[in-house]
């Protein structure tokens, strides 16, 4: 009785893929990345990968970015035509659900996507390396090694996984030290790790220096990543939800931190987070992303103040603040639209309550409210045409 | 080390007996939920007999009540024993000590045939709803099994009464034959609470219902919980590490801190006026979504003390600015400074 219209339901499902459909997928697929690491894995001359950034005060420069899993259900695309900049010192906000590509946006600028599934496919990420300027997504993986941990460093979502457990941290520590400063000799190379356990606050950094991680509570562990990330003075410090597997108190010790360094060393900082508490307290600017695609960007003020899109306002609605009563939460009806085919239209289009006829019709194009507020919603197009006359 | 602890534990016991003989009040007519001087110590040493020489103290000493209809909020930091609190108070831990009454009945000293009477009536919701479906059972079947175990209706009628339930939690009727790994997290968490409503419960536990999940299916899950608390007239507790959430959903709300409560009131007082300066601490760090808004923000220094070797005296003393002599060596005591709104602190008990 049970399964009597078990039928009836595979019919509704429309994911559903039999095994013939799935392996002229993987064929496909394989043929696609075949080429693509072939493209990776070339010698290439400097003069290919290099360009020219559109503004210098930029630090990166996001380029209508697409970076592709190809899976065997489908090809998710993760990042899809994402353009933003990040200035010189200021700290960027990425905000959005999980699944909206904010984390593959941060992995191919360190050209650490997952391979051979996943793969940048176009688009560029100029990179400011002072004197010139290096396109990421054309550079050889031996070149980037330069780049990784030098010029860009990482803090990664879980300090209880992203530490080595079976060394201590003080080798790991130094092992960063070691292979991005030529000629540098193992005593100076501790001197550094201590310096930066230091900077961190950390109160005994001889103490900590000799444990391994699991001696270190969450906080700690955290502390220890920042220092790593920040030894070799990088230009830009990518965040990846840094305080998402911390407690709120000790959230606010790390953010604190944060901030402090980023004065400290005079780089710039890609923050990413779900949290918008977080975004409002650390970033100058905001980009919200949505189903790969980033659907408005500007000031934190602009953003906060004056949301403009759709979804960003329901975000800022549906999230309960602390002394700020309210009787029913807004929520957003629906759910993000499948990964692996999305509509042709606007991808909030199913879920938005403020939808006009012309939102079938195509993605929207971004549109520029102020000099730095843009968005991509049909609903203020007319603001467009203001702004040119 | 180990003797010395034993002889206080003793000494505990001792103090804690003589408590209860004053104490023996009668039960509040409207309280859905009384638990009194409620301990779960796990063993985490034992000597060479096999007997328990070191405990953590995971729930230590915790007394509160829940009115009918009312969602008391539970908070703290990771580690600090809100979890086995709630999972004590179902008795799927059995408690170390104290008394939990449900129903006007002691249920740590029911059997097992009385207890197994009583579960439809208590439920708990579990935090992670990935890990808590079973992945071979389609969703009809989740729903529907612990129904038919305690009969609670006729065998023809299971399926529309489940049927009836899905619909009153937000899922379309044809998930009835799905399996639950064809659905999102949101849509999981939902099975998960029509699964403890299909029992028709009066007290449910919900143990971070909304932590797994994204801002927006958040907002769905707590509207959800909430309009269910109106029509069935549930009672909750709600487990949760997010400030904000909580202050949205509770009644009152208990903070605690290395298994103790330090603070308990209504939910107003305690976001108004924290007395605890652990709360208030806890409250100045969640972050603002405004970026105009300045935060007078008390940092605190270090980390949890672990529970296994708790400080002496007031357990916050440790990372409190307003530590004096007293809170190194003696245990505040929990206090009511009016209106309900009890506290576990030295400042304050000076006053009087």
């Amino acid at each position: 009785m049970l399964f009597k219209k078990k039928d009836s339901t595979k019919k509704e499902n429309s994911h559903y893929l039999s095994a013939k459909e799935t392996r002229e997928i993987a064929k496909q697929n394989a043929r696609t990345i075949r080429e693509l690491e072939k493209r990776k894995k070339r010698v290439a001359s400097e003069e290919e990968y290099t360009t020219q950034m559109r503004d210098t005060n930029n630090i990166v420069e996001f380029d209508n970015l697409h970076t592709y899993f190809f899976g065997d259900a489908g090809v998710v695309k993760a990042v899809n035509g994402v353009s933003f900049d990040i200035p010189k010192g200021a700290t960027v906000g990425v905000v959005g659900e999980s699944g909206c590509g904010k984390s593959v946006t941060s992995l191919s600028l360190m050209q650490l996507v997952q391979g051979p599934r996943g793969q940048i496919v176009d688009g560029s990420i100029r990179f400011n390396m002072g004197d010139k300027a290096y396109d990421i997504a054309k550079m050889p993986l031996s070149e980037m090694r330069k780049v990784r941990g030098e010029q860009i460093a990482m803090i990664f979502q879980e300090p209880m996984t992203s530490l080595n457990p079976v060394f201590k941290i003080g080798y790991q520590m130094d092992e960063m030290v070691l292979l991005h400063t030529p000629n540098c000799t193992k005593e100076q190379a501790k001197a550094r790790s201590l310096e930066m356990l230091e900077l961190v606050g950390i109160a005994a950094p001889e103490r900590v220096y000799g444990c391994y991680p699991h001696e270190l509570s969450g906080g700690m562990r955290q502390r220890v990543m920042i220092a790593i990330a920040l030894s070799c003075n990088p230009r830009l410090i990518i965040a990846d939800e840094p305080t998402t597997a911390l407690d709120v108190t000790i959230q606010a010790q790390i953010l604190d931190l944060l901030r402090e360094i980023k004065d400290k060393i005079d780089g710039s900082i890609m923050l990413i987070t779900h949290d918008l508490g977080v975004i409002a307290e650390m970033a100058d600017y905001v980009v919200v992303m949505y189903a790969g695609r980033v659907i408005e960007r500007g000031t934190t003020k602009e953003i906060f103040e004056n949301p403009l899109h759709p979804y960003t306002i329901g975000l800022q609605k549906s999230k309960p603040v602390v002394r700020r009563k309210v009787d029913r939460l807004y929520n957003i009806p629906g759910q993000v639209p499948n990964p692996i085919d999305m509509p042709n239209y606007c991808y909030f289009r199913d879920r938005c309550d403020r939808c006009v006829g012309k939102c079938a019709q195509g993605y929207p194009e971004f549109v520029q409210v102020s000099p730095t507020h843009s968005v991509s919603c049909y609903l203020y197009e007319n603001a467009k045409e203001e702004n040119n006359d | 080390m180990t003797n010395m602890e034993e002889v206080k534990l003793e000494e505990e016991v001792v103090t804690e007996t003589k408590a209860e003989e004053v104490v023996k009040q009668p039960l509040d007519p409207d309280a859905v939920l009384e638990v009194r001087n409620l301990k779960k110590y796990f063993p985490v040493e034992t000597d060479f007999f096999g007997r328990p020489t070191k405990f953590l103290k995971a729930v230590d000493d915790v007394s509160f009540t829940i009115k009918q209809g009312t969602t008391l909020g539970i908070v703290g930091e990771s580690g600090c024993g809100k979890t086995t609190l709630g999972r004590t108070i179902l008795r799927l831990h059995p408690a170390t000590e104290g008394e939990i009454y449900f129903d006007g009945k002691d249920i740590n000293k029911l059997t097992t045939k009385e207890l197994n009477a009583l579960r439809p009536l208590m439920q708990i919701i579990f935090q992670d709803p990935y890990s808590s479906l079973s992945p071979r059972m389609p969703v009809g079947e989740i729903i529907g099994e612990a129904v038919a175990e305690h009969k609670l209706v006729p065998k023809e009628k299971l399926k529309e009464y489940v049927l009836d339930i899905m619909k009153k939690c937000g899922l379309p009727y044809h998930y009835y034959e799905r399996y639950p790994h064809e659905f999102s997290g949101g849509q999981r968490q939902r099975i998960c609470i029509a699964t403890a409503l299909a029992l028709k419960p009066k007290f449910v536990v919900c143990d971070e219902p909304v932590s797994a999940l994204d801002v927006s299916i958040q907002a769905q899950i707590i509207n959800l919980l909430r309009d269910l608390q109106k029509e069935m007239g549930l009672t909750y507790i709600f487990i949760s590490h997010d400030l904000s959430v909580v202050e949205h959903i509770s009644d009152y709300i208990g903070v605690m801190y290395l298994g103790s409560m330090v603070e308990y009131g209504s939910t107003q007082d305690i976001f108004e006026n924290p007395m605890h300066p652990y709360t208030e601490a806890l409250f100045s760090a969640v972050p603002v979504p405004d970026p105009n808004m300045k935060m007078n923000r008390i940092i605190l220094s270090g980390d949890i003390p672990s529970p296994i070797n708790a400080p002496t005296g007031c357990k916050f003393h440790t990372r409190c600015g307003k530590c004096m002599e007293i809170c190194k060596t003696v245990e505040p005591k929990f206090k009511d400074y009016g209106n309900g709104h009890k506290v576990a602190c030295h400042l304050y008990s000076q006053e009087d």
